[in-house]
Order: C-alpha cells, then sequence, then structure tokens
C-alpha cells in the first residue's frame, strides 16, 4: 500500500519474521529498537498489514495507541513506522522451512526461492478461522458457504457481495460484523445463530451490529443441516438442550442463499509443526517461554500464532516483548531461563507465557473456561499454598485475562511450578 | 414509577464486557424521569445520549478505480445520527474515486447535510 519502495533482499539477516501483520510488524520494530542491524518481515500477500486491512471497522489501538482507529488506519500507522526504522518488507513471498543453522528457504515472486541466513526467527503468522469442517455441519457441499473472514475479504476488498440473503451461525465479533457490514450492503440477514446461551461479541457489538440493524439473534440455537445443490438454498436450524444437543423436534428451516460460519480461529501453524516446536493442545499455538522463545532455540513467536487475542493491541504489546528478545538474541544476549512453570488450574483453559522468572517483572495473558461475576485468581504452589491473589470484578472466556507479575509477586518462592486458578470469592 | 404516563425504554450498555441492560423512563413530554440498571456513571451517560439522540460512525468501502483493490475503506469524521445510517451507506454505494489516494483524504464533503465529511482510511497508490 504505502510500501512502494523496491524490495531488497540481503542474504543475511539479524531477524527474519514470518508474517507482516500487526504482531510480524511490531516485533520487527522492536528488533530494530533492540539494535538488529538488518530485519526482514517477509508477507505472502501482495501488502503488509495482514487482517486489520479487511477490518474496515473502528475499535482498533485505544490501548496501545490511546485513540480508536479502524483497521486499515491501524496497519497503515504500524507499517510506516516499521519501514521508517529500517525495516525490509518482502511481500509476495513466503517462508517455506528454516533448518537448525537458522537457515531460511523462502519463495517470493520477486527474488524465486532464496537461502538466508538469519540469527533470529520471529513467527507471527497469525490464524485461521475454523471452517464448517471443523464444526462438521451435516447435509450437502453445495456453493455459498464462507467463512466470515472470507466473506469480510470478498466484501471489504475485493467488493464483490457473497450473497443476497445470508445466515450466519456464530455470535462471536467477527460474525456480529459481518451483519453489520452486509446489511449495510442492502443484504438480508435472515438471522445470526449462536449455540451457546450467550451471546459471544462484545456487547457493543451486540448493540451496534444486531440491535441497530433488526437483526434476529437466536441463542441456544445452532444449524443442523445445510440443503441445496449448486447453491446453498436453505438451512435447518433447532434449539439445543442444556448439553447443546440438537432437539431436532423443534427444527425450522431458513431460507438463505448464503451461510457465513463464524466459530472461532486457531493459530496458524504449518510452519511451527514443520519446525516441531512443542506445541500447547489447548491453544494449538506453541509453548513459549517469558521471553517468547519458543522450544527452539532463537526462534520466537508473537500474536495470534501463539493464542488467538480479543484485541489488537495486546497483539502489539506481546510483539514488542518477542521481537526484543528477538533482536537482542541476535546480539548474543541471552536472558537467564525461566525458573518457574505456569499450569493451568482451576477455570483456567490456558496461560501465556508457559514459564516466568521470579525476580523479572511479566505479564501473563490467561483465558478461563466458564463466565464468574465475583471471582479471584490465584498462584499456589506444588503443596497448594496461596503464593500471590488477586481479585477479579467478571471473568468470561471470550476475554483474555492479564496478570502482571510485578518484581516482588514472586520474592521468596522457591518451588518450580505454579497452578493458576480463577475461582468464585 | 407510579406515574402511569411514564414509558419505559431499554438499552444494551456498551461501556465495557458487562453489558448492563438499561432502562429509561420517561414522561409524555418525552422528559426523563429515571435511569435505572447501570453500575457506573459511563452507564447513565450512555442511557441519556442513547435515549436522546442515538449516533453512529459510519465505516464502509466506496469504489476506486486504479488501486491495488476495487475497493476503498472509508469512515466518517465524526458520528452521524443513527437513523440516517443506511441513508449514508446508500448514497456512499454510489461514489467512485480514482487512485492515487491518500489516508485522510476527503471522499465526500457534506453527508446527506449532515455536515459530516466522509474520509479515507488508507492510501491506495495508483497501479501503473
Amino acid at each position: 500500500m504505502i510500501d512502494d519502495r523496491p524490495h531488497v533482499l540481503h542474504s543475511k539477516y539479524d531477524v527474519v519474521v514470518a508474517g507482516g501483520g500487526p504482531a510480524g510488524l511490531g516485533a520487527a520494530m522492536a528488533a530494530r529498537t533492540a539494535g538488529a542491524e538488518r530485519v526482514l518481515v517477509v508477507d505472502r500477500e501482495a501488502e503488509a498489514g495482514g487482517i486489520l486491512l479487511q477490518c474496515i471497522h473502528s475499535g482498533f489501538g485505544l490501548h496501545h495507541l490511546g485513540e480508536e482507529l479502524t483497521g486499515p488506519e491501524y496497519a497503515q500507522r504500524i507499517l510506516q513506522s516499521a519501514l521508517d526504522d529500517g525495516v525490509d518488507v518482502l511481500t509476495n513471498a513466503y517462508l517455506l522451512d528454516i533448518d537448525n543453522d537458522q537457515n531460511l528457504k523462502l519463495l517470493s515472486t520477486d527474488h524465486g526461492l532464496s537461502i538466508l541466513d538469519t540469527r533470529a526467527t520471529v513467527l507471527a503468522m497469525g490464524a485461521r478461522e475454523r471452517t464448517r469442517a471443523a464444526i462438521r455441519i451435516p447435509g450437502g457441499r453445495p456453493a455459498g458457504i464462507f467463512t466470515a473472514g472470507a466473506a469480510q475479504r470478498l466484501v471489504n476488498l475485493n467488493g464483490v457481495l457473497p450473497g443476497r440473503r445470508v445466515v450466519i451461525l456464530g455470535s462471536g465479533d467477527i460474525g456480529l460484523i459481518m451483519a453489520r457490514r452486509l446489511a449495510m450492503e442492502g443484504v438480508e440477514v435472515a438471522g445470526v445463530f449462536e449455540l451457546m446461551p450467550h451471546a459471544n461479541g462484545l456487547s457493543r457489538n451486540i448493540v451496534q451490529c444486531v440491535h441497530d440493524f433488526d437483526v434476529p439473534l437466536h441463542l441456544s440455537t445452532t444449524v443442523v443441516e445445510i440443503h441445496g445443490r449448486n447453491r446453498i438454498d436453505k438451512v435447518t436450524v433447532a434449539p439445543v438442550d442444556d448439553h447443546l444437543k440438537p432437539i431436532l423436534s423443534k427444527a425450522w428451516d431458513v431460507p438463505c442463499d448464503t451461510l457465513l460460519v463464524s466459530v472461532g480461529l486457531i493459530p496458524e501453524n504449518e510452519l511451527s509443526r514443520e519446525l516441531r516446536l512443542r506445541l500447547d493442545p489447548t491453544t494449538s499455538g506453541p509453548i513459549v517461554s517469558s521471553t517468547m522463545e519458543t522450544s527452539r532455540d532463537g526462534v520466537f513467536a508473537c500474536g495470534n500464532v501463539v493464542h488467538i487475542h480479543d484485541l489488537v493491541d495486546f497483539v502489539s504489546a506481546e510483539a514488542e516483548l518477542a521481537g526484543g528478545h528477538a533482536g537482542r538474541f541476535a546480539s548474543g544476549i541471552r536472558p537467564p531461563h525461566d525458573n518457574v512453570r505456569l499450569q493451568p488450574g482451576a477455570n483456567v483453559a490456558y496461560c501465556v507465557p508457559h514459564t516466568v522468572t521470579t525476580d523479572q517483572p511479566h505479564t501473563v495473558y490467561l483465558r478461563v473456561r466458564k463466565p464468574l461475576e465475583k471471582s479471584m485468581l490465584r498462584l499456589r504452589d506444588s503443596e497448594g499454598a496461596v503464593v500471590h491473589e488477586r481479585r477479579l470484578r467478571y471473568v468470561v472466556p471470550a476475554e483474555m485475562v492479564t496478570l502482571k507479575l510485578r518484581p516482588g509477586v514472586l520474592d521468596g518462592f522457591q518451588g518450580d511450578s505454579l497452578l493458576v486458578e480463577v475461582v468464585a470469592r | 414509577m407510579t406515574d402511569h404516563d411514564a414509558t419505559t425504554f431499554s438499552y444494551l450498555c456498551i461501556g465495557c464486557p458487562l453489558g448492563c441492560r438499561l432502562e429509561v423512563d420517561e414522561d409524555d413530554h418525552g422528559d426523563i424521569i429515571e435511569i435505572r440498571g447501570s453500575g457506573c456513571r459511563k452507564g447513565d451517560r450512555y442511557a441519556k445520549q442513547e435515549h436522546a439522540d442515538p449516533r453512529r460512525n459510519v465505516t464502509t468501502t466506496v469504489a476506486i478505480s486504479g488501486g491495488l483493490w476495487p475497493r476503498l475503506p472509508v469512515k466518517t469524521s465524526s458520528e452521524i445520527p443513527k437513523d440516517q445510517v443506511l441513508a449514508a451507506c446508500e448514497a456512499l454505494r454510489q461514489v467512485r474515486v480514482q487512485a492515487p489516494v491518500k489516508m485522510g483524504d476527503v471522499v465526500v464533503d457534506d453527508l446527506l447535510g449532515t455536515g459530516c465529511s466522509v474520509v479515507a482510511t488508507r492510501h491506495m497508490p495508483a497501479i501503473t
């Protein structure tokens, strides 16, 4: 977009970053700040910026930049800063492989196949959407079934509407935002269907995307069958019982020519798997230390490739950490190893990072399994004794909980693992 | 509450993830009698604004020729009345601009007489 300079490609880099979204660009800038001379960001699209470029709505940057921006504005801001900082950005390029000596195999439109030598690597490939196949909706395989993000790209970048009458499955923010986007373009949104008894998106999006456009929102209801030969012509929906099992006797049909599925994201881990990085089965992302280093020395990771973030602002913060450490790693600076493992306990699905040190401040992100009104976050040692606790006002699975471990919090702690729990007070 | 002429309106607060259910009682002159259900002052303020004069920022796209993509993302420079949002989208569907465009460039001066302009939210250089 604003990056119309010629792409120079060197054969040696201090830090190479896979992915030019907010995570990758943020990490690249932080690596430069930390003293890395040559930093390269590789992105497979024609322009860097990542998924923000198709998120044309506002709500980005309130935490990180102190003002509310649209996705493209946020992307352009950070891309401009990265270029001004002397980061090389190579688009239409794809990182194929990294060997044990940090030799990278790179495929690009401009340079064909190249082998690069780097001192440190940052993985920032983001996430993919779960598809219809991931939730196994029965029925035929007609055209007209899209993930919400694919539809968003079609509408906002390609200027193509996916259909005329749309059903949306899933009430996460992406699904709700697409309901509004399509309604604004004159498309009929026949309904948003949510399996759970509560909407997953922010209340702001319930109001401004659903209520504002009179879109019917059906909670505890899901799509049980897809109909249509060439093109989808209707879906069967049914309410679910307390065990989320569809009550087929109460099913009804909803005519539509398009079904959008908005049923969650999973880290994009093709490269992480090829590198045989240790992965966390809950996040599906790599296990990372407090410096955002993976199980492979000199390979760092940040953003949605590690775990799914609610806000880009948190991605940017994590990217700064990962990129800074990658830059220092490239200059031969290695902080002492982490000495405490964080283990998810009661009502905690996962913690990132997976390990910390006792003598440094850390920010730990965690996600709870179920909502709790008045709760307490506790760290317990292996004997069950409480090492640290903090009151939390309100926790929901859709919102990441941030735990700031300030210096002194773990003073005197001698063990090697801490159980993290979020329980009712 | 005893006033039999009061009409109650419900709103969902967007101030934070709690999503308080707000209720606004209005008398027959259209004045607010009472606001209930908010957990904080932000909620009261939101209920008042949303009841009296609901406004929204509009983010959409307009057609662009000669750029990398056929659509240019745009936003209103400030909030417009909520009941004009769909008309604004309709009006912006008729707009076509020519690349190059810079982020912040004004695409429409005065949107539907709201006094609010519509600006590009990214650069779109001309593709040669």
